[in-house]
């Protein structure tokens, strides 16, 4: 089981405030993603549930126990660091087994846990090497692997996959995902990547200065954005914003619109523009287009359209697509 | 092109190296080569070539037996560097691991102590010495060689464990290592190689500590520093013989030296690479 619950959670380090106050339930068995800017405290947030940090104030709850005083081996959760903290003088199957062995398992069970783990990762034929004689990625498995033979009762990651290449990191991404598929774990991932928040999690919690935002599952965080700073940090490209007379009509101190969800035209359209930089990706083509009042606004369209810089163009929202929000920048629905 | 280059460069560089290495040993070298002259023949000036005698090592162990302050040297090192590690240990460690904002200010304290003269402390601690009645014992000398180490020796493990990452550590904590686990399997094995080369280094320092040894011992406790130093006086100055006692004086060292010579460069240059 894997179900954590954090009641007011405070943590100060000093004077500084990092988290002020976050209520948070995690179901068992959950994919729970972190997102939100450099240093608002996603790490801290890991680290206090992992036990690695003290609470200044509030409980953490792990299946209904209070583990807020308890040392992070009592709590029964694994962790991957993003630097892998593997330990450089032991092999890789001491490194995988040593978990149990301070758990004190005897030396039949260790090995036979050590082999499953290191065949489901595709370890085997590495088992005697040190982690300074692995790759990126193959070290990145051995940590997963430090953590899966101790069969806790959630993982945490902490930007496990950002010292990998963009290659290694997608299918790295697809095996956490197919892993967490196979034991059906409660995982709680940090990351400032886009992409794998919307693709690994179940649910997304976006925090920024200490604060939840937003939780949601990927695709309500990405049509129904509770407020401006979630519109604008999840989605890529970025949502475009617009206030002020463009707003007005729509009944809105802010409207927001996706790059995806506008439409371009040489004839008509609602606001009149001129193409500045185009963006070739093969399959898509992002354009920033300068719009009067508006400024810069980015559309996506297909990979062969016919525009060039300094084109005069139309762009249309599409009508249903358009998120609204007040002064205080909160959805109006 | 850019090969022949390089090779001008590392032909440079070991001439170079050789030149200074050989000025910086040569006082030794002419030490051990003046070992093997006679009295007459050393005081007839710079002369490389010795006529080979070993008369003077003949009349050093004659004239004093060698092996008590070899023995005394011994204990002395290898006992001032235990205890300097006991106790520097523990402090650089929790200076590395838990910090607080005072700790670089003590350490500077600590280096200071080694930037006052010795002889600006000689009278007090001489004092100290005969009030408690620890002039000439090995315990007194121990205990003065280990504090006059303790800065050098705390700095130099303090840099080596502030290498290990933190991160390392919390993964042990994680996988359920008690603090002794996590002292025992993970932190003692990567800090091996620098306390291994903290202690060679401070054996040779204090094997070759002189100030305070030819001062607070006569003969008792008296290591091969004050050997070589009754060798010039009061009779006169003996330079074969002086030379004889001073290079069976640095032998040892120079032996223990060469063949743990890696770990002493790897504890000599730490900080330097990464
Ligand atoms: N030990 C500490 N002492 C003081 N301040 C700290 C400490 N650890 C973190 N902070 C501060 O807490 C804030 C949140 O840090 P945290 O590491 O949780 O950010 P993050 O969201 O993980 O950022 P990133 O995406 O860059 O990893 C930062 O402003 C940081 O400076
Ligand atoms: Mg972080």
């Amino acid at each position: 089981m894997g179900n954590i619950t954090l009641k007011k959670v405070n943590k100060s380090f000093g004077e500084t405030q990092v988290i002020p106050s976050i209520d948070l339930n995690i179901q068992d068995g959950e994919f729970v993603v972190f997102v939100g800017p450099s240093g608002c405290g996603k790490s801290t947030l890991l680290r206090l549930i992992a036990g690695l940090e003290d609470t200044t104030s509030g409980t953490i709850e792990i299946d209904g126990r209070d583990v807020t005083g308890e040392a992070p081996a009592k709590r029964g959760l694994a962790m991957v660091f993003q630097s892998y903290a593997l330990y450089p003088h032991m092999t890789v199957r001491n490194n995988i087994a040593f978990p149990l062995k301070m758990a004190k398992l005897d030396q039949a069970l260790i090995d036979k846990k050590v082999t499953d783990a290191a065949r489901v990762l595709n370890l085997t034929n590495y088992l005697d090497r040190r982690p300074g004689q692995l790759s990126g990625g193959q070290r990145q498995r051995v940590a997963i692997g430090r953590a899966i033979v101790r069969e806790p009762s959630a993982f945490l990651f902490d930007e496990p996959l950002s010292n990998l290449d963009a290659s290694l990191r997608g299918t790295m991404r697809l095996e956490i995902s197919e892993l967490h598929h196979q034991l059906k774990t409660t995982m709680i991932y940090v990351t400032h990547d886009q992409v794998e928040a919307m693709t690994m999690a179940d649910k997304i919690v976006v925090l920024n200065a200490g604060n939840i935002e937003q939780v949601g599952s990927p695709l309500e965080l990405y049509n129904k954005p509770d407020n401006l700073f979630v519109a604008g940090f999840i989605g890529s490209p970025r949502m475009n914003f617009a206030s002020g007379q463009v707003a007005a009509p729509f009944n809105a101190h802010t409207i927001g619109f996706r790059p995806e969800h506008t439409q371009i035209s040489r004839e008509s359209g609602s606001w009149a523009g001129v193409v500045g930089v185009a963006e070739h990706l093969g399959s898509d083509t992002f354009l920033h287009v300068h719009v009067d009042g508006i400024g810069m606004v980015t559309v996506r369209t297909g990979g062969n359209v016919a525009v060039e810089h300094g084109d005069k163009v139309f762009l249309t929202p599409d009508a249903d697509r358009i998120h609204r929000f007040d002064v205080k920048g909160l959805a109006i629905r | 092109m850019a090969r022949a280059v390089s090779t001008r460069r590392t032909i440079f560089f070991t001439i170079a190296a050789w030149i200074v290495a050989l000025i910086i040993f040569f006082p030794i070298l002419y030490t051990i080569i003046t070992s093997f002259k006679s009295e007459t023949e050393a005081i007839q000036g710079f002369n490389l070539i010795p006529s080979g005698t070993i008369e003077s090592y003949i009349d050093v162990q004659t004239q004093k037996d060698y092996f008590k302050p070899f023995m005394n040297s011994v204990i002395l090192s290898v006992g001032s560097t235990i205890l300097a590690l006991l106790i520097s240990v523990p402090a650089a460690w929790s200076m590395a691991f838990s910090p607080t904002n005072k700790t670089k200010d003590i350490l500077m304290w600590m280096l200071s102590t080694k930037m006052m003269p010795a002889v600006a402390v000689l009278v007090p601690i001489y004092l100290i010495f005969r009030d408690f009645g620890l002039l000439d014992s090995r315990i007194g000398l121990m205990f003065m060689l280990m504090m006059i180490n303790l800065p050098i020796v705390i700095w130099m493990l303090y840099t080596y464990f502030r290498e290990i990452p933190g991160e390392i550590l919390e993964a042990a904590r994680m996988d359920g290592a008690s603090l002794w686990g996590e002292i025992w399997y993970v932190l003692t094995p990567m800090a091996v190689p620098g306390i291994a080369s903290t202690m060679l280094l401070n054996i040779i320092l204090a094997w070759n500590e002189a100030f305070w040894t030819i001062r607070l011992t006569t003969t008792n406790a008296a290591p091969l520093t004050a050997f070589i130093a009754s060798f010039s006086s009061p009779q006169g100055l003996f330079w074969a013989k002086l030379s004889a006692a001073s290079t069976l004086a640095i032998a040892p060292i120079l032996i223990m030296g060469w063949f743990s010579q890696k770990q002493l460069v790897r504890g000599l240059t730490f900080g330097a690479v990464k």
